[in-house]
């Protein structure tokens, strides 16, 4: 079964029913062998080069959590002296932890500067190879190891920091959001950045079965009702200009999606109510924002 | 031909002849001018290189690094808390066995903020697999730079070189300095020819994480490349250095008037310079004084020892200390005479630590002459009583 | 000297991550099946292959995480004891 084509192969550590390895596979298949991978630290750097097992079938460089997007910058300054960048594709990406808290001062650097490269954040909300503790796109009431449950807590209370404004602010060519439930569509967005040149950015919500309390099968599930919802919506910017929004006619209930995962569970107590009522605005914020309702 | 140049001008125009690929610095004092000026030379068409401009000394060194990776010439330069910031970066391309020169200002380190020379920014990653050279002038900087390239792109080598010169004094001082010609440079610099890079045609995995089973080994192989391929591939490039720009570099260490000496200074850096003359001086009086300057601190050259044994006393001076034990340079010296000198029947000399110039402070030719007739075992020279006492 | 620092492309394939499974596995039914690869595309580990209208799992990568089988329009796949 050893296809030569397939560019992120089976034998990883992650676990099972990880939407992260999912996502990470769709991106690379769909990017083609042509292409130099940059991972911070993080669950899928670890899960898929532990010595002596690697899954990449491309070059793939890990070198520290925070530091991705400064190490793919001189990757892509190399080929530029080369002369070879043309053919060559360069990604540099992590989880959430690695690229909005941590490593974000190295992707602004990257953005900034304009470097042609395609930046991807996997984001299952926390602080996942650690041991799930909250990051900066952790959402309110997420329990999570420092922020858990308790009789003084309800547990995170930030919302998450967005960074398709933050990209959008930079001037990325392209920012996306994508979905594993619709791994054409994510796969079309890979290579419709790539196609672009400048600083690219997707967002890709990862499920994570371990750390969201859900079961390994219900990924691809959760993944559907988090878009359907309403939580993350389905958006593509091309040159900062909305170009296309994945419609409804109605959305989901968010308690359809808190149904599925631990890590919510006290959500559907009655005294977090207020919680849900924030949830519930903030969806409506991305239903205003981006028209998400089928007129 | 000689030119009368800054140091930090003079470095980067021996860089340029070096042709790096990519470039990426981060402003911080003293090293700036270097920067600026390879910054300019590329704007007019002198040099061709990319040159990024960062947002962090942390992603300085992490562009280095991926270019490094994807087979390159780079360089990077940088002071003080920059260096601090690039330390893990520094750890990582050493244990990842990626060459990456650089030039290091030396500065002294926050807090308190103070942008004058000493040596203890380069002390805080001494362990991290680097090889580590000091200049005493700015010609031996240049000359060292060009040395750097070969020594860290050796096949059997590929670790991070950094050349130190002492902030302010060498970064901003003037000199005639002969520029190493880009004929001689060609002639004796071969183009970078990587052991291993990221190439589509060749997928490797580079940084996996490593477990327990194989840790150990990797930091076992540093180690013995420092202390056999590296040590030698100094003194060989030395030597070639000489030959070929008819210019003397020392490799290692220099001795100044060392041969009979009853008391050896060991120093590293640009105050050798005026230790060289406290020398002069006290030899006028009769005095059996000699210099032992180390050039690579990293590896450090045991060899030393072998002509400090045969003194009576050795005097380390030096811009840095560990907070809390003694000087870094000591520390190294009396280590290392200490195992070389197990086979000497433990006959050790003397040997003094004088901490001095922190911070940028003066350290005058009379203050050496009062060390030399000094017996202290451990102090800092020119402490003002004035100074201490209450925090406000 | 060098110590093992970098590796090779694709030696996680010698990493047989099926001997995780401890209760259930997938099983093909190769009745329905529409060819919509939906198996094949959503598979973590990207052990699911095959062309056309037959698609088989690699037991030797096969985790058990059940996400073929939920996603499978026509319930051509099912889960059963190991």
């Amino acid at each position: 079964m050893v296809d030569e084509k397939i560019l992120f192969t089976a034998g990883h550590t992650a676990c099972a029913g990880c939407g992260q390895a999912l996502a990470a596979r769709l991106v690379i298949d769909a990017a083609g062998k042509n292409t130099i991978v940059v991972n911070n630290t993080g669950c899928l750097e670890v899960f898929s080069t532990s010595y002596p097992y690697t899954s990449w079938r491309v070059p793939f460089i890990h070198s520290l959590f925070e530091n991705a997007g400064a190490v793919a910058a001189g990757i892509e300054s190399a080929l530029n002296y080369l002369g070879i960048k043309d053919n060559i594709n360069v990604i540099a990406q992590a989880g959430d932890g690695g690229f909005a808290d941590i490593g974000l001062q190295a992707f602004s650097g990257l953005w900034e500067r304009g470097h042609d490269v395609l930046t991807i954040c996997y984001d299952n909300e926390a602080y996942m190879n650690t041991g799930i503790q909250r990051s900066g796109t952790t959402p309110t009431g997420t329990n999570t190891t420092t922020t858990p449950v308790g009789k003084n807590s309800v547990g995170n209370l930030r919302w998450k920091k967005s960074l398709i404004d933050i990209a959008l602010a930079h001037k990325c060519v392209y920012v996306a959001t994508a979905s594993i439930h619709l791994p054409i569509d994510l796969q079309n967005k890979v290579k419709k950045a790539l196609k672009m040149k400048g600083p690219k950015f997707i967002h890709i919500l990862a499920i994570c079965p371990l750390g969201w309390g859900s079961e390994p099968q219900d990924t691809i599930k959760i993944a559907e009702v988090a878009v359907e919802t309403g939580f993350w919506p389905l958006v593509e910017y091309e040159n900062g200009v909305l170009t296309k929004v994945r419609k409804y006619k109605e959305l989901l209930p968010i308690e359809e999606y808190f149904k599925l995962q631990k890590r919510f569970s006290h959500l559907l107590k009655e005294e977090n109510k207020h919680i849900v009522e924030m949830w519930k605005q903030k969806i409506k914020e991305n239903v205003e924002k981006y028209n998400l309702l089928e007129s | 031909m000689k030119e009368f140049l800054e140091g930090a001008v003079a470095i980067a125009r021996t860089v340029a002849n070096c042709k790096p690929a990519v470039i990426s610095a981060y402003p911080i004092t003293p090293q700036t001018h270097i920067v600026e000026e390879l910054a300019s030379l590329i704007a007019n068409g002198k040099l061709k290189a990319e040159f990024i401009n960062v947002e962090s000394e942390h992603s300085a060194a992490s562009c280095v690094l991926g270019a490094s990776a994807t087979g390159v010439r780079v360089y990077s330069s940088t002071s003080s808390q920059g260096l601090l910031l690039m330390a893990e970066v520094l750890f990582n391309a050493a244990g990842m066995r990626l060459p990456i020169v650089m030039c290091c200002v030396n500065r002294a380190v926050s807090a308190p903020i103070n942008i004058w020379n000493d040596q203890q920014d380069i002390m805080t990653v001494r362990d991290a697999g680097l090889i580590l050279l000091f200049a005493e002038t700015i010609q031996e900087a240049c000359d060292l730079h060009v040395q750097a390239f070969k020594i860290a792109e050796d096949q059997n080598i590929m670790l991070p070189c950094i050349v130190n010169i002492d902030g302010y004094i060498l970064s901003h001082g003037y000199e005639p300095v002969e520029i190493p010609q880009q004929e001689l440079v060609d002639k004796f610099l071969p183009p970078y020819n990587p052991l291993y890079k990221l190439d589509v045609n060749n997928p490797l995995t580079l940084g996996p994480l490593v477990g327990p089973e194989w840790y150990l080994e990797t930091r076992y192989a540093i180690q013995e490349t420092l202390n056999n391929e590296v040590k030698k591939k100094i003194v060989e490039v030395a030597d070639e250095f000489t030959k070929i720009f008819g210019r003397k570099s020392y490799g290692l260490y220099e001795e100044y008037k060392t041969e009979d000496a009853e008391t050896i200074f060991v120093t590293i850096g640009s105050i050798a310079g005026v230790i060289k003359e406290v020398v002069d001086e006290l030899r006028q009086q009769n005095e059996k004084v000699g210099l032992l300057r180390i050039i690579s601190y990293r590896p450090f050259p045991d060899e030393i020892s072998k002509i400090l044994l045969k003194s009576k006393r050795v005097i380390v001076l030096e811009k840095c200390i560990s907070l809390g034990a003694k000087g870094p340079v000591f520390t190294d010296v009396v280590s290392s005479l200490y195992t070389q000198g197990i086979n000497n029947g433990n006959k050790l000399p003397v040997v003094n630590n004088y901490i001095c110039g922190l911070g940028g402070r003066d350290v005058s030719k009379e203050e050496i002459i009062e060390v030399y007739k000094d017996k202290e075992v451990f102090k800092f020279i020119g402490v003002k009583k004035e100074n201490l006492g209450s925090y406000i | 000297m060098f110590a093992k620092i970098i590796l090779p492309p694709a030696t996680g394939l010698n990493n047989k991550t099926g001997s995780w499974r401890t209760k259930k596995r997938p099983k093909f039914l190769h009745k329905n099946c529409t060819g919509c690869r939906q198996c094949y595309l959503l598979c973590p580990e990207g052990c699911i292959s095959g062309s056309k209208k037959e698609y088989n799992v690699d037991l030797d990568y096969c985790k058990g995480c059940g996400i073929c089988v939920s996603v499978c329009p026509v319930n051509d796949i099912i889960m059963e004891e190991e």
